[in-house]
């Protein structure tokens, strides 16, 4: 957007839809795969062979496998892993929407960006023997802003970019601010989504802090949960203004209903045991799309399958949901494919747009004894259900929290 | 809606405080470099200097990187204690934006080296600082806010982009005021990866923070463009359509604020741009060094600070970003 003190008035909000939706992900490379793979109730947890993990507790992820280059070798060559996940996801995102060639804002959340090349220049900067061309590539493409210009390019769009880094919500806030651009109606369309790769930074960095899984299985709300999974992917959407969309005719997705983003500021990598934040998200996002919490259908919660974040979250969707709450359909897909980070709040959207789409709703794996937490409806399995509305959480290190309301076209 | 600057905040090379900053930026003097060492050779570099500190001694800062504490400092002189008093009273909403290239560079070096030795024995306590947005987390933590805060990753002209969603959320009444930050820290690995693009950069570090708010303060924002990004523009294109974009007089009374640092090939696009301007003109980064995601905040608070003063009118800053876009935003009185 712009701003001048003459050009803005008090808005009238416009409804907002998403026309495109694309994903790459652990389960498969494209909607269609990855639809399969939540509505069957696959996992797709594997032993790590991007890096070593030998000495590390933990040696298994969601780790997602590419395709050959899709566009020339040498633009595919100078795109990080990461960027390369996005691009699947995004050309997905732009050619269900059937858009093309376009200018338009694009908003992308990730968290470790393009942190392997970053590795390898530290590698190579301590060995000192690497060429300074070569360490200047690296420290050029290690940059995200840089490699989502590449991104942008390959996708032959040309417009604003914002990159949002706010850990494990990046993606959901992503979706977020470019509803609220088209809400505003600042822009027709916006790209949007998250993504991340596995890298051996962050993945020690989990396994320093024991919030891994030690045998590598993700049992959110399992009463003797003991850690998450790392996972890499991406998501993306076309966030689009309905007139917009009804104009050139375009299918839609859903429409989103509601946002709503608070910090919690209890702790650096603890949320508040009581889920403050999370609350606030859920109500904000609730209070913006009119809705009562009886009338949300699913929840595909942050659940990443640690104690504490299980038990903050559960807390707070009780008091969200107060009566209600036993009436609220829960799960977490990240029992499936890991945590993707800057991705988890995008890919878990184009996720809830399946279950719209499918009306069916994923499941919670892997859980054997339900925490007591789980006072609402915990699906374990996959199954059949009237899905209108659906309600996504993501809460990252540092207390970002998000919530992002979709619903089926008409259900506002 | 009118919004104006009504706080700002620095940490730099020249010292703790906006007015240690404006000191040296009016005096026109230049720093002394030091030597930043490493196993192989040093680079000359500008640090933060480590007397008259003004970082806030609270618990969350305690195991922290310079980055959080330079964003602490500059992001409380911004604010003031009387609005800290709001929003324990909870009277005020303040939101936090923080924009960065680097991010805690330091700590990211000191955990990867001992993930590489060890990784079993690698500190926990490192890691969480080296995610992005760990800085800006410690500032709503500081300041008791959960008012929204997001974390934007982007090259030397992100501060706008900053200002911008900040602009938008005071638009829309999500908050009452916002801060924005830049914050970035120097060791060996960012310096010497600096000086990869040009042997004659001078790596600095430190921060800028200023508080936005729908207001009719002394300071306003004029008129802040949608940058113009590189993804489809070369950076010479990029700057000439800012500049159509902030619609500036050209008059002799007018302060330009840019983002030269003072080698030509780097700065040929503004030099280019701004060649015909006939008011005064100020280049920060040439004094302060290249500090990254932190420069353009400079460049903004020094602009606030000249209206502040009556040393101009108004005053328009541009920065043209290493690799994403180029973006200003015109303050005037």
């Amino acid at each position: 957007m712009a701003y001048s003190p003459t050009l803005h008035s008090p808005f009238l909000p416009s409804r907002v839809v998403i026309t495109g939706a694309g994903i790459i992900s652990p389960l498969g490379q494209n909607w269609r795969e990855n639809s399969a793979g939540f509505r069957a109730g696959k996992m797709a947890i594997s032993e790590v062979s991007l890096f070593d993990t030998s000495a590390q507790r933990v040696g298994k992820a969601g780790q997602a496998t590419l395709p050959d280059a899709p566009i020339p070798p040498r633009a595919w060559a100078r795109m990080d892993r990461g960027t390369r996940l996005a691009y699947i996801a995004a050309r997905e995102a732009l050619s269900t929407a059937g858009i093309a060639k376009k200018s338009m804002p694009v908003i992308i959340g990730t968290s470790a960006a393009a942190m392997p090349i970053g590795e390898e220049y530290y590698k190579q900067a301590c060995a000192g023997v690497a060429s300074r061309r070569a360490q200047l590539q690296r420290v050029e493409s290690y940059q995200a802003q840089r490699q989502m210009i590449d991104l942008m390019r390959a996708l032959a769009i040309d417009g604003p970019l914002r990159i949002v880094s706010n850990a494990c919500a990046s993606g959901a806030n992503a979706i977020g601010q470019a509803y609220h651009l088209v809400r505003s109606g600042h822009a027709d369309y916006v790209l949007a989504g998250g993504y991340d790769a596995l890298c051996q930074l962050v993945f020690a960095g989990f396994d320093a802090l024991q919030a891994l899984s030690p045998s590598g299985i993700p049992r959110p709300f399992d009463a003797a949960r003991d850690g998450l999974a790392l996972g890499e992917g991406a998501g993306f959407v076309l966030v689009e203004s309905a007139s917009s969309a009804k104009a050139r005719r375009a299918g839609i997705f859903a429409e989103i209903l509601g946002y709503g983003a608070a910090t919690d500021i209890h702790h650096l990598t603890q949320p508040n045991p009581l889920g403050d934040a999370a609350l606030l998200t859920m109500q904000a996002a609730c209070r913006m799309a009119n809705l009562a919490p009886a009338q949300i259908d699913y929840i595909n919660s942050h659940g990443t399958g640690t104690p504490l974040n299980d038990i903050a979250e559960g807390n707070a969707i009780q008091r969200w949901a107060e009566a209600d709450v036993g009436k609220i359909k829960v799960s977490s897909t990240k029992s499936a494919i890991g945590h993707l980070l800057g991705g988890a709040g995008a890919v878990e959207s184009v996720i809830c747009l399946m279950a719209l789409a499918g009306q069916w709703l994923p499941a919670s794996l892997n859980v054997r004894e339900a925490d007591p937490v789980c006072t609402f409806d915990l699906v374990q399995a996959p199954r059949e259900a009237t899905v209108q509305r659906v309600l996504t959480n993501s809460f990252g290190f540092g207390g970002a929290n998000a919530t992002l309301i979709f619903g089926q076209e008409g259900t506002a | 809606m009118i919004l104006s600057i009504t706080g700002t905040g620095a940490v730099s090379p020249a010292g703790w405080g906006v007015r240690a900053m404006m000191d040296l930026l009016e005096s026109g003097k230049t720093l002394t470099t030091s030597p930043l060492e490493r196993p192989l050779h040093a680079t000359p570099v500008l640090r933060v200097p480590l007397e008259n500190s003004t970082t806030p001694k609270i618990p969350r800062l305690r195991r922290t990187s310079p980055i959080s504490k330079f964003a602490a400092a500059a992001a409380m002189e911004a604010l003031g204690g009387h609005r800290l008093a709001a929003i324990a009273a909870g009277e005020l909403r303040v939101g936090v934006i923080f924009t960065l290239i680097n991010g805690c560079v330091s700590y990211s070096n000191r955990f990867f080296t001992e993930v590489l030795a060890d990784p079993k024995i690698a500190s926990p306590i490192l890691f969480p600082e080296t995610v992005f947005n760990a800085p800006s987390s410690h500032l709503s933590a500081m300041i008791g806010s959960t008012a929204p805060n997001d974390t934007l990753i982007a090259d030397g002209a992100g501060f706008f982009t900053g200002i911008d969603l900040a602009a938008e959320w005071l638009l829309r009444s999500e908050v009452d005021g916002c801060l924005i930050v830049a914050s970035e820290e120097i060791d060996w690995l960012s310096a010497e990866a600096l000086c990869h693009y040009s042997p004659r950069f001078i790596p600095s570090e430190g921060a800028g923070a200023i508080y936005l708010e729908a207001a009719e303060g002394t300071v306003r924002l004029q008129n802040l463009p949608t940058p113009i990004s590189f993804s489809g523009n070369s950076r010479l294109t990029a700057a000439l359509k800012i500049r159509a974009a902030l619609a500036v007089e050209n008059h002799p009374s007018h302060l330009l604020i840019d983002g030269r640092v003072g080698i030509p090939a780097q700065d040929e696009p503004e030099t280019l741009t701004w060649q015909d301007w006939l008011g005064p003109r100020l280049s920060p980064r040439i004094s302060l060094g290249e500090a990254m995601g932190a420069s353009a905040a400079w460049q903004v608070i020094a602009a606030v600070e000249a209206i502040r003063s009556g040393q101009a009118p108004q005053a328009t800053v541009t920065a043209v970003g290493g690799n994403q876009q180029a973006a200003g935003c015109l303050l005037a009185r």
